[in-house]
């Protein structure tokens, strides 16, 4: 939802706060998801990711969240779905190009890094974001990052 | 005279030179570049057309005025003959081009094969962008693929030149040595950031950057006291971008509808005021280009004279910013 999406950047310290909170309880429930069946825990986790993350921040459900990286603003919904913004082509009123009713997804990035902290990922330490994995698509990320964490057999495709 | 020879004599006498200790590539833009002179390169307009004589007429009309020519790739989101097609056909005749990639049309398995291609057909200068959206062109249904994005794009590129790799890992027999380029707009918002985004594309691998048309020279001289204080300068050629201006009517047209194009207001008051707008637009430019050059960091001039070409030539030399250099043309 476009107006939760705003909230979520002008609080994205808190909203940053809870969401790894949340990630790191679901890493330590390991053992249950393991014992559950990691394929069918991936399937109840990421229907209650799909339906959190699409209501507060319009998620695409790209399985690659970076949304700590990005002030909490995500960047499937910049129509080029850039990951290292923004383009040249943002509006004088801070609107998208492309979108000319949307505020761009980057200066909101910016906006939510700033608030992250004072060395916010995003400013001072030009970190590139890697291109999108597609193979990730519909799945959860979180789970995803669980099994990168708790995975030790090296299988890169968890 | 055999082709193969023809060939040969076309290799030596315009782009790939034998390799300098130090460059990348061997393409006359960076040498010129790195030698410290100052740079031109210009926009061709790619014919609407299958004709290779279509491209050799426009490519003609820069002769003996830039270093390089940049090959739009699908520019506006609107068709045209490919980038790699024209470059392809021009190279043959040795001339020095920047390839424009679009992160709009192609995916990573396609970008790398045509990095490739390219570079196996003596293009020496690749400029790395993100695109425009798909619904500013004439296919506004297009599937818009944006799989990459102008920094990720500079990053693969690199690792194939450096690393002799794709982005899989899997090694290339080959690398392609490229001079690899960025665009930057410092006239876009957030203005704050702009130069923080430059320092990124450097680290991205950017080794040339050519700049959105620039009009507001305060804003831009701003813009570049920032990035030389950065030492960004020091680490990438900057070459500013101008364009010609036909009436104001069209000034205003842009202003309104092409979003991240900074106009001033005297731009538009001159033209107007003008018996003769084009002129004065082409003289505007001229003064620029004058004034841009005076800037400390800028390191060439990027025209970019949609549906003027015919005018680039008379552009620089009026400008005199060559200092009477002669840039190779076929002979």
């Amino acid at each position: 939802m476009y107006i939760m999406r705003k909230i979520m950047v002008t609080s994205a310290k808190p909203a940053n706060y809870i969401y790894h909170l949340l990630e790191s309880a679901l890493v330590k429930l390991d053992p249950l998801w393991k014992r559950l069946g990691y394929q069918r825990s991936e399937k109840t986790i990421a229907f209650f990711e799909k339906n959190i993350k699409a209501f507060l921040f319009d998620c695409k459900m790209c399985g690659d969240c970076v949304l700590d990286k990005t002030g909490m603003s995500c960047p499937m919904n910049c129509p080029k779905q850039i990951r290292n913004g923004p383009c040249g082509g943002v509006r004088d009123n801070g609107n998208c190009e492309v979108k000319p009713e949307m505020r761009c997804v980057w200066i909101e990035a910016w906006r939510g890094a700033k608030k992250l902290t004072p060395d916010s990922r995003i400013t001072p330490d030009l970190e590139i974001l890697a291109p999108v994995n597609h193979r990730h698509k519909d799945r959860s990320s979180w789970f995803i990052k669980i099994r990168e964490i708790t995975d030790t057999s090296g299988d890169r495709n968890v | 005279m055999s082709e193969q020879h023809r060939m040969a004599s076309a290799d030596s006498a315009g782009e790939n030179l034998p390799s300098l200790a130090g460059h990348f590539s061997n393409g006359r833009l960076e040498r010129v570049l790195r030698n410290g002179d100052f740079a031109v390169t210009a926009e061709i307009a790619p014919p609407d057309s299958a004709d290779a004589e279509d491209v050799y007429r426009r490519a003609a009309l820069f002769d003996g005025v830039v270093d390089a020519i940049n090959a739009t790739d699908g520019s506006g989101a609107n068709c045209h003959m490919s980038s790699m097609g024209v470059c392809s056909l021009l190279t043959r005749k040795g001339y020095s081009m920047i390839m424009q990639i679009s992160c709009r049309d192609k995916n990573r398995i396609a970008i790398q094969g045509d990095v490739l291609g390219a570079s196996a057909m003596n293009v020496a200068n690749m400029l790395c962008l993100s695109g425009d959206g798909v619904d500013t062109g004439d296919h506004p249904e297009a599937k818009p693929v944006f799989d990459l994005d102008s920094m990720t794009l500079l990053q693969i590129i690199r690792k194939m030149r450096d690393e002799s790799e794709f982005l899989s890992g899997r090694k290339l027999t080959k690398a392609p040595p490229v001079f690899l380029g960025a665009a930057a707009n410092p006239f876009a918002e957030p203005l704050n950031y702009r130069v923080h985004r430059l320092a990124k594309k450097v680290v991205a691998g950017a080794q040339f950057i050519q700049t959105q048309y620039c009009f507001d020279l305060p804003l831009f001289s701003e813009y570049m006291k920032r990035a030389v204080d950065l030492g960004l300068t020091e680490k990438v050629f900057i070459l500013a971008g101008v364009g010609t201006m036909p009436s104001a009517a069209s000034a205003l047209w842009i202003r309104k509808n092409i979003p991240g194009i900074n106009i001033p207001e005297w731009v538009i008051k001159r033209l107007k005021g003008s018996d003769n707008p084009k002129k004065e637009g082409q003289d505007i430019c001229v003064e620029l280009m004058q004034q841009l050059k005076e800037i400390e960091g800028v390191s060439g001039i990027h025209i970019m004279a949609f549906k003027q070409e015919e005018s680039v030539k008379n552009i620089v030399n009026r400008s005199g910013v060559l200092d009477g250099r002669v840039p190779w043309m076929p002979g």
